[in-house]
């Protein structure tokens, strides 16, 4: 059990591309944290690199009190599962997660036992004979996770664990995951390019863009406070409204509507200042009657997303979202006012938040 | 908060060079790696490259198999090669090998594998593999075998042929040797180009044949305006695939053994005859260095034409 | 039906009877003459006796050869097999300097350099050598032949096998000659058999080496030479021995290629199917 500590770590490629940034990072020990990002913007690269299969051109790598940015992969007391498991299609399933044992020079016996151990715990004890092609995808990202479990690392590297499953698997294996993790207590470092299953699984996370970490925190950090545009609509199911801005004074204008300033960016504003305003559609009232501080327009479509409805609004010649619950749900044509909430509405200056 | 992590406590040293192991997939590294593709290369070197460059030693001295010239050989420079070039055999050797490419592989095993896999399109019977399999089993059965059957086919009495045909007494391999030789490799090759216009008849999309039978095309304008198109790439890379082959083929040596009278002498034949039973390598080798000249100026130009395809 | 259709097909059978024809004649005579008493060279309706099969057991070295030939293609295939496994996993997996010129090359040697090209100086280096009259000479220079074309299919078929199996047991701890041992060899078994298949089918056949290097003693040659002896000296060609022989040697190259393309039909692909 370990904290992971990225300090300054910078990967170049031959050819010049940065495909890693001077990044610094912090993982407590037995923190579940996510990597995540669009593609090509470095989190396989970091994890790799975390893991050894990748060397850093500088910087460090440090796993509990040791530096291993010099260590081979297998010195480092890592486990990563891959993409697509990597499950040693000529063992069975017993000998493939005392595999890591076996490297350890345990013997035959206690290492079975081990195997069948930590097999069952994952619900996989009728199928120890078995080989990997003769198990369901579920199955065999099962078998991933008793290996490395096997392994008694200090930390678990997941590579997009659950993309290789059906939709339908996914969301059971998102739970399953988190609750394991809990229980096994272990640091563990997962990609992924899905900003839900991040949202979702992860204690906190980084989002990364082209080989940066743009930001790091808590789901609920990002969610609510995205620290720059590029967060801000990378992260949530239905993007964030982010409209062009102008301060009037102590109000902004915004599509030709009077909105208020949000309290965080009080008395950071400079008067006829350019910015970008931003609220999420989950954080506006919506309102069919004229409303002070609202966005105001037409209705253009609605849609259903089961409990509630996606409205999209024409507001002078820009559109805003928003998040209406059922029941209260307009119809096209309709006049419809939204209300931002001020504790929720932010304010970007050149991209990043003012607060 | 939603921002960065503060810096660390103490100050990091100075990023210090990390140290250098392999990353490959395995941790290889470049050592072994040398090692591992060290004893393939060792014996290529050896029983392939140096071969070739030791032909073009010897076709510039005067090498003899026995005699004087095996002790001592001496560089007679270009002697050899203008010995060839002027030598009225070389020249007829080399015609009855542009004869034998041209017949039976280029017109021969093209055509004849063109159609079987023309006609065998779309069909998935019995019918089919019973073709197929009687083409390829001409095909990997060894050539000393398919030789022999050969010489048994055009037996002058009592071969299978003159029967069917009614016309004992007809000498086929010594009246018609080149004609012999050319279709029997037509017979022999004809697989490999019957698979390979197999595959790239599969991969022209059906819905283009439709769309021309449905404007009223015929089987022969479907194949000249669909078909050769989607395929001239392949006609191309077949046609110098087995040029090449035929070039250094020397199978017909066990049906004819260059004669009668030199007759079916192509460049295979005429190099070992004159090398190893007249005994004069040095000549021999003048030959082998312009048939290797040939054989890259071939090979450079499929490989050229496989990387323009791919 | 109308006439044009009718006329197409009669037009399509005609031409599969002359191919079926042109293709089968030839082949016929190896089926019938072995099972007839008193074979010619006309194909006629076998009398089915085993008479012949004896003739070849009394042969000194009708199975000789076909020993001989066992050895020329096994030695060559394992040696073939070795080396361009080595070699390919090396080239598929590091980044040696110069590996895509390398690989290039070997690809454009290995068409030019054939064995009409090269028989001379071939000769030459196994008399220097002494690789004369061995079956070790035969077997480095079919070796040498036949080993570019198998690190490039080697190579390409590793290529297709992902890299994650050896990282995952990189990162557990294997070091690289237990990851080849544990992983690596496993994984491209499929692909080492059908290099090894592809090896013996070709060496099987072989005339023109054996031909050049095995001259003198009959007790040495293979059977592709045995056969060609046995119809080129001496006065007439037995054919009793010359059919069933033939039917003899040419068995085990047919059994393979049906093995080989009823089980892997020439697909290398490595892993686990998802």
């Amino acid at each position: 059990m370990s904290a992971i500590e990225l300090r300054s770590l910078t990967k170049v490629y031959p050819g010049g591309v940065r495909a890693l940034d001077a990044l610094d990072l912090e993982i407590p020990d037995g923190e579940f944290f996510a990597l995540l990002g669009p593609s090509g913007c470095g989190k396989t690269t970091l994890l790799r690199t975390i893991a050894g299969l990748e060397t850093a051109t500088s910087g460090q790598v440090v796993l509990g009190e040791r530096d291993v940015t010099g260590l081979q992969p297998g010195a480092r007391d890592l486990a990563m599962v891959f993409q697509d498991y990597a499950l040693f299609p000529h063992m069975d399933v017993t000998d493939n997660i005392a595999y890591p044992l076996r490297i350890k020079k345990v013997a035959k016996a206690p290492r079975a036992a081990k195997a069948r151990e930590v097999g069952e715990r994952l619900g996989l004890d009728q199928l120890m004979d078995r080989r990997p092609g003769q198990l369901s995808g579920g199955q065999q990202q099962r078998v991933a996770l008793a290996r490395v479990m096997a392994t008694q690392a200090q930390a678990f590297l997941f590579d997009e664990p659950l993309s290789n499953l059906d939709a339908r698997l996914r969301l059971e294996a998102r739970t399953f995951l988190k609750r394991l993790q809990r229980e096994l207590g272990v640091t563990t470092v997962f990609v992924t390019h899905d900003q839900a299953e991040a949202l979702a699984m992860a204690d906190r996370m980084a989002v990364m863009e082209a080989g940066h970490i743009r930001q790091i925190g808590t789901p609920a950090e990002v969610f609510q406070r995205p620290a720059n545009t590029f967060v801000a609509s990378f992260i949530g199911s239905t993007p964030m409204n982010l409209l062009d801005a102008v301060v009037r004074g102590d109000s902004l204008e915004v599509a030709g509507c009077k909105l208020a300033v949000p309290s965080a960016a009080t008395g950071l504003l400079t008067d006829g200042e350019r910015l970008v305003y931003g609220v999420r559609p989950e954080y506006m009232a919506y309102s069919a009657e004229p409303v002070e501080g609202a966005l105001g327009g037409k209705v253009s479509i609605v849609e259903n997303l089961g409990a509630s409805h996606l409205v999209t609004l024409e507001v002078g010649e820009t559109v805003t979202q928003v998040v209406v619950p059922e029941g209260r749900e307009p119809s096209p044509g309709d006049d419809g006012y939204a209300v931002p909430r001020e504790d929720r509405a932010l304010v970007y200056r050149d991209g990043e938040l003012v607060a | 908060m939603a921002l960065a992590t503060s810096p660390p406590e103490a100050p990091p040293e100075p990023a210090a060079k990390t140290r250098r192991y392999s990353a490959d997939a395995a941790g290889l590294g470049r050592l072994r790696a040398s090692l591992f593709t060290a004893p393939a290369l060792l014996l290529i070197a050896v029983f392939l490259v140096f071969p070739a460059l030791w032909v073009l030693y010897l076709s510039v001295t005067d090498y003899r198999l026995s005699g004087a010239q095996a002790a001592n050989p001496q560089v007679v420079g270009l002697d050899n090669y203008t010995n060839a070039l002027g030598s009225g055999d070389f020249w007829n050797s080399a015609w009855l090998t542009v004869e034998f490419v041209l017949g039976s592989a280029v017109i021969g095993q093209v055509v004849l594998g063109f159609t079987i896999a023309w006609l065998m399109r779309d069909r998935t019977g019995p019918l089919k593999r019973i073709v197929e399999g009687l083409v390829i089993l001409a095909w990997i059965l060894p050539s000393a075998v398919v030789s022999f059957l050969w010489v048994a086919l055009l037996d002058r009495d009592g071969g299978t042929l003159n029967m069917l045909l009614g016309i004992p007494g007809f000498a086929w391999l010594l009246d018609y040797p080149m004609l012999s030789i050319i279709v029997f490799n037509t017979w022999r090759g004809a697989a490999f180009s019957m698979m390979l216009y197999g595959a790239a008849l599969g991969n022209v999309p059906p819905s283009h044949l439709e769309s021309a039978r449905l404007a009223g095309a015929s089987g022969w304008q479907q194949l000249r305006d669909v078909v050769f198109p989607h395929i001239r790439g392949h006609i191309l890379t077949n046609l110098l695939l087995i040029s090449l082959w035929t070039f250094n083929d020397f199978t017909p040596f066990m049906l004819t053994a260059g004669g009668p009278d030199g007759k079916t002498e192509i460049l295979a034949v005429y190099v070992y005859k004159e090398a190893l039973i007249g005994g004069n390598l040095g000549v021999g080798a003048a030959i082998s260095a312009i048939i290797l000249l040939i054989n890259l100026v071939v090979a450079v130009f499929y490989l050229r034409m496989l990387r323009r395809k791919s | 039906m109308t006439a044009r259709h009718v006329a197409g097909r009669i037009g399509f059978y005609t031409v599969i009877a002359l191919v079926l024809a042109f293709f089968s004649i030839p082949l016929l005579w190896l089926a019938t003459a072995p099972f007839t008493s008193d074979p010619t060279y006309e194909v006629s309706l076998p009398d089915l006796t085993l008479a012949n099969f004896q003739a070849i057991l009394e042969h000194p070295y009708a199975l000789g050869s076909l020993y001989n030939s066992l050895i020329l293609s096994v030695g060559t295939a394992l040696l073939v097999v070795l080396f361009a496994a080595l070699a390919a996993y090396a080239l598929s997996r590091v980044r040696v300097p110069g590996r895509d010129v390398l690989l290039y090359t070997l690809l454009l040697l290995s068409s030019i350099i054939t064995g009409t090209a090269a028989m001379v100086p071939i000769f030459q280096l196994a008399v220097e050598l002494q690789l004369i009259d061995t079956h070790l000479g035969v077997i480095l220079i079919l070796t040498g032949g036949l080993l570019p074309a198998a690190i490039f299919m080697l190579k390409d078929f590793m290529d297709t096998t992902p890299k994650s199996y050896e990282e995952s047991a990189r990162v557990f701890g294997a070091s690289p000659l237990q990851i080849v041992r544990h992983v690596v060899v496993p994984l491209v078994r499929p692909g080492l058999a059908t290099i090894a298949v592809w090896a013996v089918a070709n060496v099987w056949g072989n005339f023109l080496m054996p031909y050049l290097l095995l001259g003198s003693d009959p007790e040495y040659q293979p059977s592709a030479v045995i056969i060609y002896t046995l119809y080129t000296e001496g006065g007439q060609a037995n054919l009793q021995l010359l059919s069933t022989f033939g039917l003899l040697y040419s068995i085990p190259v047919v059994l393979m290629y049906l093995f080989v393309s009823k089980k892997y039909g020439f697909r290398f692909h490595g892993g686990i199917k998802r």
